[in-house]
């Protein structure tokens, strides 16, 4: 076998930092490299012409042993055309055995384009990654709306996986390694972009809070009746700090925006909590949030499916219980 | 403009069921269209009553029950349809599905100009067929779209969400767009359009048909393999408790949250 060592794509946000998931990523590398018997962990860093300096500083004590930078002013917006060409380019040059992604949006743009063109697999949204006693990746991630959980081999290199935000755990210590930088120039003279980005609106959450990155989650349903209701949620998530959620059907009625849908047909998120209000817990909503480590419930109907998974049911009117708790809270 | 349309019959989420050995059980559950792909359909039929010339064909890989989904399309709006099945192509990963159906556009729909798929499939939930297919064609490819806002000398102007608000990008066609849950609901079929499903002559294409060779398709083509498949532990449930008053519900929600170490 010629394939060596974990490639991890490191995103760059918007706002020019590292994302988060990339060093949730560089942790489970470490111990994957380990089980390997020590092999090379590098990151992919794709961005415009800026200042970087605080994004190698973030990579350098998590464990990597290479850098790849591509900088070029170009690439200051992500763009599927020019930046699959540049992973699959180094993909294809260094020749490593795993590559893992973040499945952020950017990853899940990104990350088919690169497996396809190298006709090779990927499994997405894995929530663990290992190494079986054959040594290759054994990526384990939920199918069936989380009620199956399947483990998926590849047979072609590099074996691909994509795993979500905060599913895995950034080290609680520095990894400290002589980092080595590399700079590479981009070879994306010749690619055309049909692709251009017009606009881009930035979503400013009522609470500050946007709900894919908040610990504490306040979500409300059909049972609110109104999008006041909404609003006495939000005032709740401000006092503990957290975000607002919604069900479909709260998104439907008009009461909220379907950024902040959490379901099947919304986002799935696993915060540290998360208060359900008025929502009865159809599968098409838990599957977005049964795994958040804590699950708080709140609803009339003594009977609603959202207590079988909750921690905790107070069987009562959100609008009265929830007064209560903020001014106790306050 | 020509539209390939790409859907999927899935199990109904809420109707999932269990053997005795653990095992989803498939026999006698409920298949439906891909939530997803209903918003897909929806976002083509829209098109094409916006802008002139608009044909649409809807295309599924899959067993020959698919065909449903083939007609429920076409009884809202889909002009045509045909189905790619083959046993050959049992057990396909996203590589092979999306190498399956790229190779169905390609020989069976001329000169396609917009292919539109769901974002994601809820039971794989992969979000990996469009963007693979668009790599297939080599076309350009618009993720997380939420709405086409406009359409001018081949250049589609469309919304998308991510995770920090809302982008609008223009795309030249031919290109792959990938479908959110739209601000809009799927439309329900009128009579003359479960007619026109009834009526209609949806083919079915082989493995040959579409020009592919056994080692591209099914189970061989595919580069992952499933080596387990297990239940995931069930989160139980704890205690529900029916307070006397709010008073009393809310301070043991805040006892909770002191409990949660959130406060």
């Amino acid at each position: 076998m010629t394939n060596q060592g974990i490639l991890i794509y490191a995103e760059v946000t918007r706002e020019g930092d590292l994302a988060p998931v990339v060093l949730e990523l560089a942790n489970s590398a470490q111990d994957l490299a380990a089980k390997l018997g020590g092999q090379e962990v590098s990151a992919l860093v794709v961005t415009n012409a800026g200042d970087i300096e605080h994004v190698k500083s973030d990579l350098k004590s998590n464990g990597f042993d290479k850098v790849y930078i591509v900088q070029d002013e170009r690439l200051a917006i992500y763009s599927t055309e020019f930046y699959s060409k540049i992973v699959i380019d180094l993909i294809n040059e260094i020749k490593p055995e795993i590559v893992l992604i973040g499945a952020t949006t950017q990853g899940r743009d990104l990350a088919p384009r690169i497996s396809s063109s190298l006709n090779t697999g990927l499994t997405a949204d894995c929530t663990s990654l290992d190494i079986n006693e054959k040594g290759m990746l054994a990526a384990t991630r939920p199918t069936f709306g989380g009620n199956l959980m399947a483990t998926i081999l590849c047979k072609n290199f590099p074996q691909m996986a994509s795993v979500r935000p905060k599913v895995l755990k950034k080290s609680t210590f520095p990894i400290e390694k002589d980092t080595q930088f590399i700079e590479i120039k981009p070879e994306i003279d010749n690619v055309e972009k049909k692709v251009e980005l017009v606009e881009f609106i930035k979503n400013i959450p009522s609470t500050g809070k946007r709900i894919d990155e908040s610990e504490i989650i306040v979500a409300g349903g059909k049972g609110l009746k109104s999008a006041d209701g909404l609003k006495l949620l939000e005032e709740l998530a401000n006092v503990l700090g957290g975000a607002v959620g919604a069900s479909r059907a709260a998104v439907d009625a008009g009461w909220a925006d379907h950024s902040i849908q959490v379901g099947q047909t919304g986002k799935t998120v696993m915060p540290k909590l998360y208060i359900a209000c008025a929502i009865s817990g159809a599968i098409q909503h838990t599957v977005g949030m049964n795994s958040s480590e804590k699950i708080i419930a709140i609803n009339k109907d003594p009977k609603a499916p959202i207590f079988q998974i909750a921690d905790i049911g107070i069987v009562g009117d959100v609008y009265e219980i929830v007064p209560e708790l903020i001014e106790m809270l306050k | 403009m020509q539209i390939a349309l790409c859907i999927k019959q899935v199990p109904d989420t809420a109707d999932i069921k269990w053997t005795e050995n653990n095992t989803i059980q498939r026999e006698g559950v409920e298949s439906v269209i891909n939530p997803f792909d209903t918003y897909a359909i929806e976002t083509a039929v829209r098109l094409k009553e916006k802008i002139k010339d608009v044909h649409i064909t809807v295309l599924s890989m899959g067993p020959p029950q698919a065909q449903e989904i083939l007609k429920k399309a076409i009884s809202m709006g889909v002009d045509d349809g045909f189905l790619v099945s083959d046993r050959k192509f049992a057990g396909a990963d996203t590589i092979a599905t999306s190498k399956t159906l790229a190779a169905a556009i390609s020989e069976k729909i001329k000169d396609v100009d917009l292919i539109i798929c769901g974002q994601f499939a809820t039971d794989g939930d992969t979000a990996q067929t469009g963007p693979s297919i668009a790599q297939h064609l080599n076309f350009p490819q618009v993720t997380y779209v939420k709405e086409i806002t406009g359409y001018k000398d081949g250049v589609l102007t469309v919304k998308r969400e991510v995770e920090d608000g809302v982008e609008i990008v223009k795309v030249q066609l031919p290109a792959v767009l990938c479908m959110l849950k739209c601000d809009y609901e799927p439309r329900r079929p009128l009579i003359e359009g479960f007619i026109k499903a009834h009526n209609a002559n949806v083919k079915s294409y082989s493995m040959e048909d579409v020009n592919l060779l056994p080692e591209e398709v099914g189970m061989k083509g595919s580069p992952t393999y499933v080596s387990k498949a297990f239940r995931p532990e069930q989160k139980q449930g704890g205690e529900v408790i029916v307070p006397n008053d709010a008073k009393e519900g809310a301070k043991i929600l805040k006892e909770k949250l002191e409990e949660f170490k959130i406060i």
